[in-house]
């Protein structure tokens, strides 16, 4: 009998992150391969409400440090927190969401236990020595991999299994842990916290987003894209020509050294379709392409497309919209 | 501040990938070489911190001897000195590769004196595996954070004050007692070009190499438990076994106009795909 | 995805700055349903027009590329793309300042105004960022610019598309092209079929891959030409206009730089030639940038950066500005340098219009799409033909070699007579031993290495003193001999043997061949059988396309004898026009015959010591060929000279060969025969004869009357060009070529200075002279006359000056000689009379 997969669930306003929940999703299916149970480790102060979500998706025990030290992201403190339960559980396998801060605490897991890591897996085969499938160039390639290891520390790529509750609902069972944390693992600490600078949805969040290549032309131009996803409820976003030419945040970079999103349509403007762009955005259930060039690498990506000037097709689609709206 | 960056050498990738017929890399026939992006942004804030605050870098990376070129790319925006550990036979798993870096910085301390600041990237562009940084600094007895975007240093230089974006939007700031690892975002700053003095200048500078060989966990496969020199115990992987390109699941995209005269076919879609309620 | 016609007039492959300008001129002379198709897209679609310099020097020692350069640049001003900055040669040696000088010299004999060689100072206001302290002065011309490459393209799309005569097809690959017989049917794409007789190839580094497709050969290379961006220079960020200093090439160290915006461009032909597989470019899809610019290679540039740093310290050194673009840019390398034009020898209706840079792409274009539609192109194109290769010219071996060896002379000091050191000895006479043993100089012609003089004749300067003409300066000294001379007057005095196994042979035969040779010559070849006739070719609008010899061997066989150089491009011209009955056949008889020039006034002594056969003048008259018998060998004697002199060409089976040599030099002996070079036969003989040389005095812009070539009889026969000459005739000469001797050789430094051809020829106040058609005239070839004791040179003039006895001048290397017309027309210098040919 198999040692169960422990999956560690990021979370937020009291609910469990999507990564987090496609992490799980992914759990779930090596636990059926293993024989294994599922169980979770949640942290932070007041998280049982997370805690008790989890059943829905097949967790059958959670492990919670209810320790406020472990409100604010600490990695070496969540790592040592994990290594606790590990200790205890002596887990299979460790899954956790292959996000920013779910990579980083899984890296202080393995640095301490001296075990490997794979981030950003896409598959895995337990077996004698484990087989998986991760990605490369933030998913341009994928790598066949083993791991040979007594616990083996998985980070589940984003967007490469869907979040979906089972159809057996049930409550887990939920048992509270002191985490044992020394004073380094506290000495990275956020010392400070700024909210974001607009009211809007997030790049990471939005069901659209409409992002700009240097077709946009300008930072000024970005104007016509901020109008269509107001008009959408979405964000704006761009590649990284576009940030690198200043007309945009970093924050709102798309690609493999920005942001990987998943929106339900991706409106690309003006965006020729570099690799690095592409791999940023191919979560997208849709792609709409807006370019004059009919044979940029974007098309073969793209499931719609418009081609023409942006500056002329991009309003005159907000207009539609309003027009639509428009009380008859 | 005694700055020391990691970077990794990677394929400067921009077209379709193609690998070799091993399945075992990238073929780089048509490709040039970079230093990884974050770690550029790395070795340009070493240069800045440097500039600004006195003191001293070094960029080291561990890779074949063709890396040189990488570590000139490095040294011709104006880091000081660089280190190779040239390794032969493929790529280094994580494990093993962090091992070997965190030996070189306990030398190189202990011939230079202390870094203030070791950078890494964030994740390296080519295997994206996010732990060399947190394994280095774990080795080290350093605390260490990730993702940062934003580096200043407190009035009495004791510390340092790291800014990351937080999940969801917005920053968190990290305050971190030096010396502190840093693993760096691109986004940082905007990496300046090599100047053609800076270029000439750093053709003339010595490259320290430090032989390694091939990879301490060996030939594929090698199991758990088996004697690993160098890892201090730690069980190296994963082991890289085949690399294939991804199936490309769309098809051609569907035209649905030309110019701004499309826009009602576009939000009829709009309407069909449900993101446009009505 | 475009739609593309299933049948087209034309179908030009590639739309880079060649394809655009081929579209465009089709269009404008009435071609219609042409199809553009280009793998890419528009209007860069990844080829190496996209990473162009795209700034324009006129001026180039060749006359043709010239002429496709001032042409280009025209064209480019009527776009409207052109902008023109002015440019500067630097010197940073004494001998490349010698060289200003003579691009200069060249410069007026294209009629390229103004030139001028200016100060270190001038340069240094010029450039105010220079470092003078290296620059010994410059040529400033300031008719230098900068074209929009992918606008000009764009517009000349346009402008055909407003014609309704271009479908553009991008985003196409062309899969194959279909032949059937020896000429194009179709070309296949992965968006369909096209069916069509007519393909231009215009795919740049990609040419040779797509004419194998046909069966057609492209020999070019692609090549990396590195170049860097930097900036922003602080310097520059006051500059007002987007090019506010001129274009500056640092000729010795083979680089060029510009300023464009805040930004200095320096570009570089000195590192190592990096030549590349055609199969090994990325495709548009891999590349990371785009195919035709791979990465750098920064070892490469490194010791470029240092010359660059010394010339321009303040920019250069700028630490602020930062090397932002910086590639391995691909472009095309032809084995000698010239571009490939024309219609493939493989495959009829396969055109190439490879090998082109933007400087004269538009000038090309329309040269090309002229000779597609009426075989008359306005610039003669016939150093760029594609016929002119050999086989071996289409070797990897010596597309490698040649290129490689070519790349770090593109800015070069390269010797009118310079020689290639790489893949020698391809193609090697029967007397090659002999020659070697006599201490020959080989010069080599159609891969043919020929003695251009031998060593072994170095005693015959006792003999001749002053009169082999000395020569004191190195530049002159280079590439000759006084040996050359002595063999010449030795020659003249009593005999010369010459290999002459470089020429090119074809039989044409069967009951067709007269009717086919009529057809394309101007002199009348229905000769009866055992004669030899002399004849020029002319195109249809009279141009001289080639001159000469047939022999008539039978009523239907004959010897086509011509230059190597033009070999293959006459065969093309020959084969292209046999007739489709099949009664008429050309067999390439050049490496199954060698041939032994035996000229002077023992000629005749040495021959008939040699074969027991009647070799008087009354039974081997001039312009007659016999079968002799020499030392075992059947051999046919032709008596005909190119020398001046009493004597024969002898043609032998090419292993038989040597056992001739033999015969002739042991008769010889007695007589004083010496060997004799190229440099007699070739330059001094030819000279004091006036004897015409295609490529020199007789290209398609010349004509019969002008060259002094005009019979007082036109042939009943029609010949192609024939309504043209007698329209020649009629109109009478507009220039007239002369001999000019030169009278004072003195330059200022009193050193005697020798003209080596391509000099200006100036009216005696220093004037350019300009014939009624605006042709400027030049040295059209220039050499010693040891036998007239002056240096001497051809020129069309004209009619004014075109008298015997005026006085004009020729500038030389920033000097101006006195010359007198010695002869108008083509009357020798070299007994007048030719009593020694018929003696």
């Amino acid at each position: 009998m198999s040692g169960p997969v422990l999956a560690f669930i990021e979370h937020a306003g009291g609910e469990p992150d999507r990564l987090s929940l496609e992490a799980l999703a992914f759990a779930r299916s090596l636990v059926t391969k293993l024989g294994a149970a599922l169980e979770a480790v949640v942290l932070g102060s007041g998280v049982e409400g997370v805690a008790g979500q989890l059943g829905a998706h097949g967790v059958g025990a959670a492990h919670v440090a209810t320790d406020a030290r472990l409100d604010d992201f600490a990695p070496a403190a969540w790592g040592a927190a994990i290594r606790t339960i590990v200790a205890a559980r002596a887990p299979a396998a460790v899954v956790v969401a292959g996000s920013e801060r779910g990579n980083e605490v899984l890296a202080h897991v393995a640095a301490r236990l001296g075990l490997p890591m794979a981030a950003n897996v896409i598959e895995v085969t337990p077996g004698n020595s484990w087989r998986l499938v991760r990605q490369r160039w933030a998913g341009s390639l994928l790598e066949d991999a083993a791991l040979d290891a007594p616990i083996r520390l998985l980070s589940v790529a984003p967007h490469a299994v869907a979040a979906a509750p089972t159809a057996a609902t049930s409550v887990p069972t939920i048992s509270t842990f002191a985490p044992e944390l020394e004073p380094a693992d506290l000495v990275a600490r956020v010392v400070r916290r700024e909210p974001k600078a607009s009211a809007g949805v997030s790049l990471a969040d939005a069901k659209v987003v409409v992002g700009g290549g240097r077709g946009v032309g300008s930072a000024a131009g970005f104007a016509n894209l901020e109008a269509l996803a107001k008009e959408l409820g979405g964000a704006v976003g761009g590649s990284r020509v576009v940030t690198s030419l200043g007309w945009r945040p970093h924050s709102d970079q798309i690609g493999q050294t920005g942001l990987r999103i998943a929106p339900d349509l991706y409106i690309a403007c003006g965006i020729s379709g570099a690799i690095q762009h592409i791999v940023g955005c191919k979560a997208a259930k849709r792609i709409l392409a807006i370019n004059t060039d009919p044979d940029s690498p974007i098309m073969a990506v793209a499931d719609y497309a418009v081609i023409g000037d942006l500056g002329a097709v991009v309003p005159a689609i907000t207009a539609e919209i309003e027009r639509r709206r428009a009380p008859a | 501040m005694n700055i020391l960056v990691c970077v990794k050498r990677v394929p400067q990738t921009g077209g379709r990938i193609v690998l070799t017929a091993d399945g075992q890399a990238i073929d780089t026939k048509f490709l040039g070489h970079t230093i990884s992006p974050h770690e550029e942004c790395g070795v340009e804030e070493a240069v800045q911190i440097v500039e600004k605050e006195g003191g001293s870098s070094a960029v080291l990376t561990l890779g074949p001897a063709e890396a040189e070129e990488q570590l000139r790319d490095a040294m011709a925006i104006g880091i000081d000195r660089a280190i190779l550990l040239e390794t032969t036979g493929g790529e280094w798993d994580p494990v093993s590769t962090a091992g070997a870096i965190a030996e070189t910085v306990e030398a190189q301390e202990a011939a230079h004196g202390h870094f203030d600041l070791l950078f890494f990237g964030n994740e390296a562009a080519d295997t994206g595996d996010y732990q060399i940084g947190v394994r280095v600094a774990v080795a080290l007895g350093r605390p260490v954070i990730n993702g940062i975007k934003d580096i200043w240093f407190t009035d009495d230089r004791h510390a340092v004050l790291a800014r990351r974006e937080a999940p969801g939007g917005g920053w968190e700031t990290y305050e971190l007692p030096l010396p502190v690892v840093l693993g760096v975002k691109e986004g940082l700053n905007l990496p300046r070009y090599p100047s053609v003095p800076g270029r000439l200048r750093a053709k003339k500078k010595e490259v320290e190499r430090v032989a390694l060989g091939s990879s301490p966990s060996g030939a594929l496969g090698l199991g758990a438990g088996e004697d690993s020199a160098g890892l201090g115990g730690a069980v190296p992987g994963p082991t890289k076994l085949l690399l294939r390109l991804p199936q490309e699941e769309r098809s051609a995209a569907e035209v649905i106009g030309r110019g701004a005269e499309a826009a009602p076919a576009v939000v009829d879609m709009l309407e069909r795909i449900g993101v446009l309620a009505r | 995805m475009a739609t593309l016609p299933d049948r087209a007039r034309v179908v030009v492959i590639g739309a880079g700055i060649v394809g655009n300008s081929m579209a465009w001129h089709l269009a404008r002379l009435g071609w219609r349903d042409i199809v553009l198709l280009e793998k890419g897209t528009l209007p860069s679609p990844g080829g190496s027009t996209g990473h162009a310099s795209n700034f324009i020097f006129l001026t180039d020692h060749s006359k043709e590329m010239t002429a496709f350069t001032l042409d280009s640049v025209r064209q480019y001003e009527e776009l409207g793309v052109f902008t023109k900055t002015g440019g500067i040669e630097v010197a940073r040696t004494a001998e490349r300042m010698q060289e200003l000088t003579r691009r200069i010299t060249s410069s007026k004999s294209w009629g390229i105004e103004p030139a001028e060689l200016i100060s270190t100072e001038r340069v240094k206001e010029l450039v105010p960022f220079i470092n003078a302290d290296i620059v010994l002065g410059g040529v400033f011309w300031p008719n230098v610019g900068v074209v929009d490459s992918l606008e000009a393209g764009t517009l000349m799309r346009r402008k055909a598309q407003e014609l309704g005569a271009l479908t553009i097809g991008a985003g196409v690959e062309v899969t194959g092209i279909d032949t059937k017989e020896g000429r194009v049917t179709g070309v296949r794409t992965d968006q369909g079929d096209i069916a069509t007789d007519t393909v231009v190839i215009a795919c740049g580094v990609w040419s040779s891959r797509i004419a194998a497709m046909a069966g057609a050969s492209i020999p070019l290379t692609p090549a990396v030409h590195q170049m860097i961006d930097i900036g922003p220079v602080a310097i520059f960020e006051h500059v007002e206009s987007a090019v506010g200093y001129p274009i500056i090439r640092d000729v010795d160290t083979n680089m060029y730089e510009r300023q464009h915006g805040n930004e200095f461009e320096v570009g570089s032909y000195a590192h190592r030639a990096i030549l590349m597989d055609a199969d090994d470019i990325p495709s548009i899809a891999e590349a990371a940038l785009s195919p035709t610019m791979l990465p750098f290679t920064q070892d490469d540039f490194d010791p470029q950066l240092e010359d660059a740093l010394e010339l321009f310290p303040e920019v250069m050194g700028d630490e602020k500005a930062g090397m932002k673009l910086a590639i391995n840019g691909l472009l095309s390398l032809t084995p000698d340098g010239n571009p490939i034009l024309g219609e493939t020898p493989e495959v009829k209706g396969l055109w190439s219009a490879a090998a082109i840079w933007i400087k004269e792409a538009p000038g090309i274009a329309k040269t090309i799409a002229e000779w597609m539609t009426t075989g008359e192109p306005e610039i003669d194109p016939h150093g760029s033909d594609i016929a002119r290769f050999y086989d071996h010219h289409k070797t990897a071996k010596h597309i490698a070699a040649r290129t490689i060896e070519g790349y770090n002379k593109t800015y070069g000091i390269v010797h009118p007579m310079e020689q290639w050191a790489s893949n020698r000895g391809v193609r090697l006479s029967p007397f090659y031993e002999r020659e070697q043993a006599l201490g020959a100089q080989f010069f080599e012609a159609a891969g043919w290495e020929r003695p251009y003089w031998y060593g072994a004749n170095e005693r015959l300067l006792a003999d001749y003193g002053d009169r082999v003409m000395p020569r004191a300066p190195e530049w002159e000294s280079r590439w000759w001999s006084p040996i050359i001379n002595a063999e010449h007057l030795a020659m003249r005095d009593r005999a010369g043997m010459v290999d002459l196994s470089a020429f090119a042979i074809f039989h044409v035969t069967g009951p067709g061949a007269l009717a086919h040779l009529e057809r394309l010559c101007v002199n009348k070849v229905d000769v009866a059988p055992g004669r030899t006739v002399y004849t020029p070719m002319l195109n249809g609008a009279g141009g001289i396309l080639a001159d000469l010899t047939i022999m008539r061997l039978a009523h239907d066989r004959f010897r086509v004898v011509t230059g190597g150089g033009m070999g293959m491009r006459d065969k093309k011209l020959f084969t292209d026009a046999l007739p489709a009955d099949g009664s008429a056949q050309l067999f390439d008889a050049t490496s199954e015959l060698t041939t032994i020039g035996l000229w002077g006034p023992r000629a005749r002594d040495i021959l008939a010591g040699v074969t027991s056969g009647d070799v008087s003048h009354a039974a081997f008259p001039f312009l007659s060929t016999k079968t002799v018998e020499i030392n075992g060998v059947r051999a046919l004697a032709s008596r005909i000279s190119y020398v001046g002199e009493l004597g024969w060409e002898i043609y032998a089976p090419m292993e038989q060969g040597r056992r001739v040599w033999d015969a002739l030099w042991e008769a010889g002996q007695p007589h004083g025969l010496v060997p004799v070079g190229i440099g007699t036969y070739a330059v001094t003989a030819r000279l004091e004869k006036g004897y015409r040389a295609h490529g020199n005095e007789l290209e398609l812009d010349f004509n019969l009357v002008d060259a002094g070539m005009a019979r007082p009889t036109v042939k009943d026969a029609d010949f192609v060009g024939k309504a043209a000459y007698l329209a020649q005739r009629a109109a009478g000469p507009t220039a007239i070529l002369c001999t000019l001797t030169l009278e004072d050789a003195t330059s200022k430094s009193g050193v005697k200075r020798y003209m080596l051809g391509r000099e200006p020829i100036l009216s005696r106040d220093g004037k350019p002279l300009t014939d009624a058609h605006g042709r400027r005239s030049y040295a059209t070839s220039a050499g010693s006359g040891p036998s007239v004791g002056k240096h001497l040179l051809m020129s069309y003039l004209p009619l004014e000056q075109a008298v015997v006895g005026t006085e004009l001048l020729v500038e030389y290397l920033g000097e101006q000689y006195p010359v007198t017309v010695a002869v108008a027309g083509a009357t020798p210098l070299f007994d007048p009379e030719n009593a020694r040919i018929r003696a």
